[in-house]
């Protein structure tokens, strides 16, 4: 299942949503989440389901990568869609069996929620499906930039957010390793009472944590001893270029925004 | 007790896009009370090897005999706990695994995973302490007070107080200076005499594998490249060499005394004595 | 006269909550151009005396010059940008999320700018021949060729010094050979200063000059044929001595004439051949 959830996945390729800035696309996906609750009626909601699947395309993630992934919360879809349906009693009395009624606000508000929840976790998904998360990382610190005045500390969260992303797949490893060491010493992690698998967590978790404090501590000498002294007067290697194409998204954004605007009922 | 296997294949992450074969047409046979160095470069499948000598991988074809147990691909397997007591890994770095308050109780946790009761669980700790070279006052210490080395130590005595019957080791040397090396390299080697346990070296190191082993299987690109006695793997180090792969000292000054004397020598020399006579002789046959 | 580059005085240092001194007055030079191996057995101070080095540990008593600057809290951040280091462990010195980010990260901290960084991030990757590696991450990359990338990200710097603190230690034979070779070829191109602390005595035989540290205390200076006469009592020391040292001490046991002091297998063939051709 973990496999299969698209949130925080990064698929490599060579699309325009790929080569955007992602100051921009963290922008879009931001304004996007706003301008969603605008939509009230069917056109609204179509115009922003028509941008969304504009976006999809540019960006060449094949479709059914992207149904795949959104299959794990389908159930969080249908169940937001059914609450509605109890819930929501407006409108005209469609169907009623004893305590059971359905009413024409109910389906239509459900079906709307549903709607805008799929848009929702779609246009997020495609911002972290085509922009490495390290890319991210430097388009949040750029955009955070100034609060740097109110002494939010804007550049250590981003070395740490790198950091933590960096070291990643280097803790899985360690982790796999651990568990196949304590394997062979007679711990059965896949099987067995409830009680005993949480009892051989421990085994995991303290060598894992141990590992982890003196990783942190040896690489904070490697970064002393290269010379880091916090964000002051640092330069930055990796630079991030505004281009046409970024102005036209948030153009394109805006447009969206004055229509729905026009449009809502 | 005997570890087979037979053609043994293993794949990860099979039918996924990452699938990568790593170990194929394997076929070899470790007999009780003998000791087998496996060598072979990082990626040469030595690794995924040695996981399939207690179960903690199965073959994705093939088969592993493990004492009178069968590992087949394929095939669910219920029940590992027994082969995994009779069969103790240290894997490279043991310390990175210690996870008890006291070593004592790091120690014990081997065997009682496999059912010990507690009092007899110490005194296999104190056993395996003293085997390993260790005061029995460290048994109360925490196990994170240590120095690296002492960790190293208190590690391997976790896996010997399991009293396994075949001995798996993957480089138990790494990162310790000279003496600390032979120290432990020694420990196991007077172990395996003593107990007759079967150990099993997985190592970069020809010297180790020259000195301690019966039997050395050279493993390249997921197969066995050769098997044999040290005296038959080095008795061709050109062949080695050709891989990459380092020979033992001495073996590789006999070559370069063939090549610059034009001297013969009737068989490899693994250890300096041997080889300082056999210089000795050759130089006097030179002369005649 | 060759120019001394750095040079400690009477170091003492104690890790807070021991009793024994790690370092107990400690003084010897360091030479502009030199290749020097510090040896010692785990826990003989070696690891103390590259902290030093770079400031990341201050001595309780004694300086440090360098370049003629005393080593302070104050001019440590100037030492640093002259001084570089690569520790043991691959995994934990690799800041960057790719290989060329993490040789930036210096570049970054010492506040180069944005094209001058580009050149010398590939420059530096050219050097250790990790140039087909630039948005590698490291968790694809092999032990050598992570330390190769630390290399990398210290000569970036340009500095005068270069310290390996065990860096080979826990890589396989092949990965050890790649990074030496990769520091010799830099030595000789650059000038670079090396200081290797090491218990790989064939490493260390290869040196201009070795350093014996025992038990926080300098044992012993001089050049390697000095210190590998040594052979029993570095044994003692925990240590051990190179193959071709052993192998002619063997020899001569065994009544072949051969002179002392060959600490690499070729000067004992040479040796050898010339007997040969006499007898």
């Amino acid at each position: 299942m973990l496999d299969k959830m698209i949130i925080g996945r990064y698929v490599p390729a060579n699309s325009l949503m790929h080569k955007m800035d992602p100051r921009a696309k963290l922008l879009l996906v931001f304004l996007f989440v706003c301008v969603v609750f605008l939509a009230n009626n069917v056109v609204s909601y179509g115009l922003l389901a028509v941008f969304t699947i504009l976006l999809i395309s540019l960006s060449k993630i094949p479709l059914r990568y992207l149904y795949n992934g959104l299959k794990p919360i389908f159930f969080l879809i249908v169940f937001t869609f059914l609450l509605h349906i109890l819930f929501t009693k407006e409108g005209e009395l469609l169907f009623e069996y004893g305590w059971f009624e359905i009413y024409e606000g109910g389906l239509i508000q459900g079906f709307f929620i549903s709607i805008r929840f799929t848009l929702l976790i779609l246009v997020t998904s495609l911002l972290t499906l085509t922009t490495s998360p390290i890319s991210i990382t430097d388009g949040m610190e750029e955009l955070l930039g100034p609060l740097k005045k109110w002494k939010m500390p804007v550049h250590e969260l981003a070395l740490m957010m790198s950091i933590a992303l960096r070291f990643i797949p280097t803790l899985m490893e360690e982790t796999e390793k651990i568990m196949k060491a304590q394997t062979a010493r007679g711990v059965d992690f896949s099987s067995g009472p409830i009680k005993d698998r949480v009892k051989s967590i421990v085994p995991l978790l303290v060598p894992l944590f141990v590992s982890s404090f003196k990783r942190a501590e040896e690489l904070a000498t490697a970064m002393e001893s290269r010379g880091y002294r916090g964000g002051e007067g640092r330069t930055k290697y990796r630079q991030l270029n505004w281009k046409t194409s970024d102005s036209l998204l948030m153009v394109s954004i805006g447009v969206l925004t004055v229509m729905l605007f026009l449009l809502r009922s | 007790m005997r570890i087979t296997l037979d053609d043994v294949e293993y794949r990860y992450q099979v039918n996924t896009p990452f699938e990568h074969l790593a170990l194929h047409d394997v076929n070899i046979s470790m007999e009780p009370g003998t000791y087998t160095a496996i060598i072979g470069h990082t990626g040469s499948g030595k690794s995924t090897l040695l996981q399939h000598l207690n179960a903690l991988l199965k073959p994705t074809k093939g088969r592993v005999f493990i004492g009178d147990r069968t590992i087949e691909a394929g095939r669910k397997e219920k029940a590992l706990r027994p082969i995994r007591q009779k069969v103790g890994i240290v894997f490279q770095f043991p310390e990175h695994q210690l996870f008890d308050e006291t070593v004592e109780k790091d120690i014990c946790f081997g065997p009682m995973n496999f059912g010990v009761s507690e009092i007899d669980a110490k005194k296999m700790a104190r056993k395996a302490i003293a085997q390993v070279g260790l005061n029995e006052e460290v048994l109360e210490k925490s196990p994170f007070d240590l120095s690296g080395g002492q960790m190293r130590r208190v590690a391997i005595a976790g896996v010997l107080a399991m009293e396994p019957e075949v001995l798996v080791l993957d480089e138990p040397t790494a990162g310790l200076d000279p003496r600390g090396r032979k120290e432990i390299m020694d420990m196991f080697y007077d172990l395996h005499k003593a107990r007759g346990i079967s150990t099993i070296l997985v190592t970069h190191s020809m010297e180790d594998a020259a000195k301690y082993a019966d039997d050395i299987i050279i493993m390249h690109k997921g197969t066995v490249f050769k098997k044999g006695t040290p005296q038959e793997i080095f008795s061709e180090p050109e062949q080695l060499m050709e891989l990459g792969l380092d020979v033992p000292d001495t073996v590789r000054f006999q070559l370069k005394l063939q090549k610059e004397l034009g001297v013969r020598f009737d068989h490899p020399c693994l250890n300096i004595g041997d080889l300082a006579i056999e210089i000795d002789k050759a130089m006097k046959r030179g002369n005649r | 006269m060759v120019k001394k580059l750095v040079s400690l005085n009477n170091i003492v240092f104690k890790y807070e909550g021991q009793s024994r001194n790690a370092l107990d007055d400690v003084s010897f030079d360091i030479h502009q151009g030199e290749w020097l191996a510090i040896v010692g057995h785990n826990g003989s101070g070696k690891s103390t005396l590259a902290k030093l080095l770079n400031g990341l540990q201050f001595a309780n008593s004694g300086t440090i010059t360098i370049n003629d600057q005393l080593l302070t809290e104050e001019s440590v951040w100037d030492v640093r940008q002259k001084i570089g280091m690569v520790f043991q462990n691959p995994d934990n010195q690799f800041v960057g999320t790719t290989v060329q980010d993490d040789v930036a990260f210096g570049l970054e901290n010492a506040g180069v700018s944005q094209q001058v960084m580009v050149e010398r991030v590939h420059g530096a990757l050219n050097k250790v021949k990790m140039n087909a590696f630039l948005n590698q991450e490291p968790h694809h990359l092999s032990g050598g060729q992570k330390q190769r990338v630390a290399i990398a990200g210290v000569i970036a710097l340009q500095p005068d010094i270069i310290i390996l603190d065990e860096a080979t230690s826990m890589l396989d034979p092949r990965g050890r050979e790649e990074v030496l070779e990769t520091v010799r070829e830099l030595k000789q191109e650059n000038e670079i200063t090396v200081i290797s602390i090491t218990h790989d005595l064939e490493e260390a035989a290869k040196a201009d000059r070795m350093i014996v540290m025992n038990q926080g205390r300098l044992y012993r200076e001089g050049s390697p044929q000095d210190i590998f006469e040594l052979e029993e009592e570095l044994i003692a020391l925990g240590l051990d001595i190179p193959f071709s040292v052993k192998l002619t001490k063997e020899l001569q046991k065994n009544g072949v004439r051969v002179v002392d002091g060959h600490l690499t297998e070729e000067e004992l063939v040479k040796d050898l051949c010339e007997l040969h051709s006499m007898m």
